[in-house]
């Protein structure tokens, strides 16, 4: 191929910016800052007052004085933070004044509470997507398009070749090869990450083809989502089951820092797959070494995307996370003022797929180490 | 096309043999002759050519896709393959055809070479606009001519066997040569057995282990027999009712690639040969690709024969006048081979064309392992070890008296040297995110003030020496995939050229003179053994080097 494969190098945002009134938000050390209602959205640094979108790792951070987040996110901040942390609620289209800011909460689709964060400051309204997708999810309240002048968005899947399938087909896929597996005997294991995916899987699929098994850094997750009333189908944990359990029919759901650990043995000769939306392209596929791929995410696809930009009616797009430079060039291209926004959501621009993966599991780990030491103490116990 | 496409998925998710033979097994059950036969030719790594220029499908897919061209390349840059790129930008298809693989290959694909830029156009964007997922790439994946599918062609041969209840060495045979994928010629495929079968049919090879131990663990020096260990394509010769049939390892009949070895053998008595097939040119072996060429050449010509020629190396009888020889012992089947060979009578210009293996006599091991040393001079990789009162056995498995593995390859030590790394290539398909492909330098001087006289007589420079992709873990791919990242000098296409940092230990087989890289040299086989942390660059090794572990 003789075509440039560069990606087109975009000029670093401006300390401020270009408009005369200063920005809503602006990037710190400490995180993107709301100098009017002072306080900040999703920092990465300890803070006074952070607005959170949801409650995943690289956006909900410990060590802040005080947090304000949706009440569906309240469940697992706690969990994640402790129950030392001071967490206020603001459900969804209510409205608080900050400072002087008004600031309100609606939903994103992306996990359980999450949120897009609408800022309004005499008659400016910047709304901060957080994470999001379009697609339905019976685990959280659909994303809701929101009008404003200025939308910051992610672009985890910022580019063409990203473009889900129906869930029907999605989720239908994963029950033919549960089904099949179970026919032939062989446990079904799909990794997936704990918070979010393993619950959008678990109530989207047919819970009558077998028992499903959850690792304990997805059940304490589980037990959030059920506290805050979201229904899925019963699931238990190795040590709940006896000894000579047969795990022929089962679906074992667990967090891609699992693969491989001791806790796997137990489950034989097994079927496995990985669930994300980066299993989109073959090669990434391969190299999961798994015998799966099913493509599904919490995010938004490419066209998810632009239907998401085009719905906030915004002038101005602010781009973070994931594709940057693809999608503020092609904003640009559509006529939009686009930009670049530094955030520390997302790794390097490059492989952004081990990025993730990276981010996310970490945290998994960290509260898998966690669920495993208390799962231990409980085996020894019995 | 749908069940092609399923078969492609069932192939390409699974890793196991049995679940492979399992699913070409229900698919050849189910298919129409005619889709099974563009099936099997395609299955067997037969690809139509390229029906549109790369450039070309690139333009109408961004097009179709209503993407802007730098998009389109950042997509592919992302995804690695453009078949796939395409599959995955083009929009959701609008209806879904159930036309047959037959169909598509021959109605549509096939005649998509012949059409003007304008025609290729609507035709695309009409058959885009019906297929969707694997469907649409494997369509892709046939227009780039890059059709690829994780299968041997035994295992479809052993499922068309299964389908058929004809034996998988008879399917073979049919296969072999110039098969065309028609509905006839796939019913005759799966037919009933016809009597070509018996005479044909070649014995299981029998095959070797590395030997790791020290020799002298095998026991007394004086039950083995040692051989050269050639560096050639393994073959049966058999000769049956005045026909005959030259198999290579892999059961494929090469009879039409070596002419000449036919030739000769027709002098043979009734019998079956194991040996090795080896381009030699007067008394010395060549490098394997000049014969992996002849082995890609059907038919070849005077001038090919005469620049290449080839010899068949026998060191086992398997068959005498049509008695099975395998139990024997060894010593008793080269008493026999010996006399075989030397009865024939060749011509003047097919003297050497069937050829005795030679024997390596050592009072003992340690002279044995000092002949060993001399393999690289003779062009071979080291001996072969085989017990004398051995039976033939079937694969690796000995079928004697139980003492243990029968034959053992003694390989020498491969050549190594340190590189440095110089340019990284992402991988295609399993690691198309990463860059996993290597090609390194070694350093060469200034001495006949090569690299222009501004330059000081003492410089020195990398030079292109090999590129490898294989021998290291995934854990080091990732170490080395970031170190290119951060050290890239310039971006090429796919191409990075990298900041010379990081030296490499490179294992290779042999080594040849040539241009393909600007060290002079070519080598077999390289492989990464190790990342040497503990070298600097400056410690990596010359093209002088090089030169002096060429064999003279
Ligand atoms: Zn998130
Ligand atoms: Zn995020």
């Amino acid at each position: 191929m003789s075509a440039k494969l560069f990606v087109m190098p975009i000029a670093p945002t401006p300390p401020t910016f270009r408009t005369s009134p200063p920005p809503l938000l602006q990037h710190t050390p400490h995180g993107l800052h709301c100098a009017a209602g002072d306080f900040y959205v999703d920092p990465w640094r300890p803070v006074d007052r952070a607005v959170i979108t949801h409650a995943h790792s690289d956006h909900a951070r410990p060590g802040h004085a005080a947090y304000l987040a949706t009440p569906d996110a309240l469940g697992v901040l706690k969990a994640r933070l402790g129950a030392k942390a001071t967490i206020d609620t603001l459900a969804y289209g209510e409205t608080v004044t900050m400072g002087e800011v008004t600031v309100s909460l609606h939903p994103a689709g992306h996990v359980l509470g999450s949120a897009q964060v609408r800022i309004e400051h005499r008659g400016e309204v910047w709304v901060v997507s957080g994470d999001y997708k379009l697609d339905p999810d019976p685990t959280c309240a659909a994303f809701a398009p929101v009008r404003c002048h200025t939308f910051v968005t992610e672009s985890t899947f910022g580019l063409p070749i990203y473009r889900w399938r129906t869930p029907e087909l999605m989720f239908g896929e994963i029950n033919r090869w549960w089904a099949e597996n179970a026919a032939a005997s062989r446990a079904s294991v799909v990794y997936a990450y704990a918070f979010g995916k393993a619950q959008r899987i678990l109530a989207s699929i047919d819970a009558a083809i077998g028992p499903i098994i959850c690792h304990g850094a997805v059940e304490v997750l589980n037990r959030a989502y059920r506290d805050a009333g979201v229904p899925l189908p019963a699931t238990s944990l190795v040590t709940d089951l006896p000894k000579n359990f047969d795990f022929g029919r089962a679906l074992v759901i667990a967090p891609p820092s699992a693969a491989g650990s001791p806790w796997m043995k137990r489950f034989g000769e097994h079927a496995d797959a990985f669930a994300s939306g980066w299993m989109a392209v073959r090669g990434a596929r391969k190299q999961r070494g798994v015998d799966r791929g099913f493509v599904i995410s919490d995010h938004a696809d490419w066209p998810g995307l632009l239907t998401a930009i085009a719905e906030s009616g915004a002038s101005r797009v602010l781009v973070t996370h994931g594709s940057v430079p693809v999608m503020v060039r092609y904003l640009r291209d559509t006529g939009l003022e686009a930009d670049a926004l530094e955030t520390e959501f997302s790794g390097e621009g490059e492989g952004e797929g081990r990025a993730e993966v990276l981010v996310e599991t970490a945290a998994e780990a960290e509260s898998a180490a966690e669920i495993e030491s208390t799962a231990e103490t409980e085996s020894t116990a019995s | 096309m749908k069940d092609f496409a399923a078969l492609f998925d069932a192939l390409d998710q699974s890793t196991a043999t049995g679940d492979k033979v399992a699913a070409l097994t229900a698919y050849f059950r189910e298919a129409d002759p005619a889709d099974a036969a563009w099936a099997v030719y395609f299955l067997t790594g037969n690809r139509p050519k390229q029906a549109v220029p790369s450039k070309r499908l690139h333009q109408i897919a961004a097009e179709v896709a209503g993407l802007p061209d730098w998009l389109f390349a950042d997509c592919y840059d992302q995804v690695g393959d453009l078949a796939e790129t395409i599959a995955l930008i083009l929009p959701p298809a609008k209806s879904r055809a159930s036309i047959s693989l037959s169909v598509w290959v021959t109605e549509r694909l096939l005649p998509l070479r012949q059409l003007d830029e304008a025609a290729q156009r609507a035709a695309l964007t009409a058959y885009w606009s019906e297929l969707a997922g694997t469907e649409r790439f494997l369509f892709n994946k046939l227009i780039t001519g890059g059709f690829r599918v994780g299968v041997s062609t035994l295992l479809v041969v052993r499922a068309l066997a299964n389908v058929s209840g004809v034996d998988a060495k008879v399917i073979s045979h049919r296969l072999a040569g110039d098969w065309q994928p028609t509905a006839q010629n796939f019913s005759a495929l799966v037919g009933e057995a016809s009597s070509t079968f018996d005479v044909s049919q070649p014995y299981p090879f029998f095959l070797a282990h590395a030997l790791s131990d020290a020799p002298y663990t095998l026991g007394n020096v004086h039950d083995w027999q040692a051989e050269w260990k050639w560096d050639g394509i393994r073959g049966q010769l058999i000769k049956r009712q005045e026909q005959l049939f030259l198999w290579s390892r892999g059961e494929e009949l090469v009879s039409a690639q070596f002419p000449e070895i036919i030739a000769a053998a027709a002098r043979l008595p009734d019998g079956v040969l194991d040996g090795e097939i080896l381009a030699m040119r007067e008394g010395s072996v060549m490098p394997f690709t000049a014969l992996q060429k002849r082995l890609g050449r059907k038919n070849p010509g005077k001038k090919i024969q005469a620049d290449t020629p080839v010899a068949f190396v026998a060191y086992d009888l398997l068959e005498v006048a049509g008695e099975d020889w395998r139990q024997r012992p060894l010593h008793e089947r080269r008493t026999k081979l010996h006399e075989v060979v030397y009865s024939i009578v060749l011509g003047a210009d097919e003297r050497h064309v069937i050829q005795l293996s030679d024997i390596v006599r050592a009072p003992s091991w340690a002279t044995l392992a000092l002949a060993r040393d001399q393999s690289r001079k003779n062009g071979t990789e080291g001996l072969m070890l085989k017990r004398r009162d051995s039976a033939y056995g079937v694969g690796r498995t000995a079928t004697g008296k139980g003492l243990g593995n029968d034959w053992w390859k003694w390989k020498v030590d491969p050549f190594t040297i340190d590189c440095v790394l110089m340019y990284a290539q992402r991988g295609h398909g399993k690691r198309a995110n990463l860059y996993t492909d290597y090609t390194f330098g070694i350093w060469k001087s200034n001495k006949d003030g090569q690299f222009g006289s501004e330059m000081p007589e003492n410089a020195r420079q990398l030079v292109t020496f090999a590129k490898a992709y294989s021998g290291l873990t995934d854990e080091e791919i990732r170490e080395v995939d970031v170190f290119i990242r951060k050290n890239t000098l310039e971006k090429f296409g796919p191409v990075r050229t990298v900041k010379a940092g990081m030296v490499f230990e490179l294992a290779f087989e042999g080594i040849q003179r040539s241009n393909r890289h600007k060290s002079g040299f070519a080598v077999r086989f390289p492989r990464i053994t190790r990342i040497r942390y503990d070298k600097k660059i400056e410690d990596a090794d010359s093209v002088e080097l090089i030169a002096a572990m060429m064999v003279p």
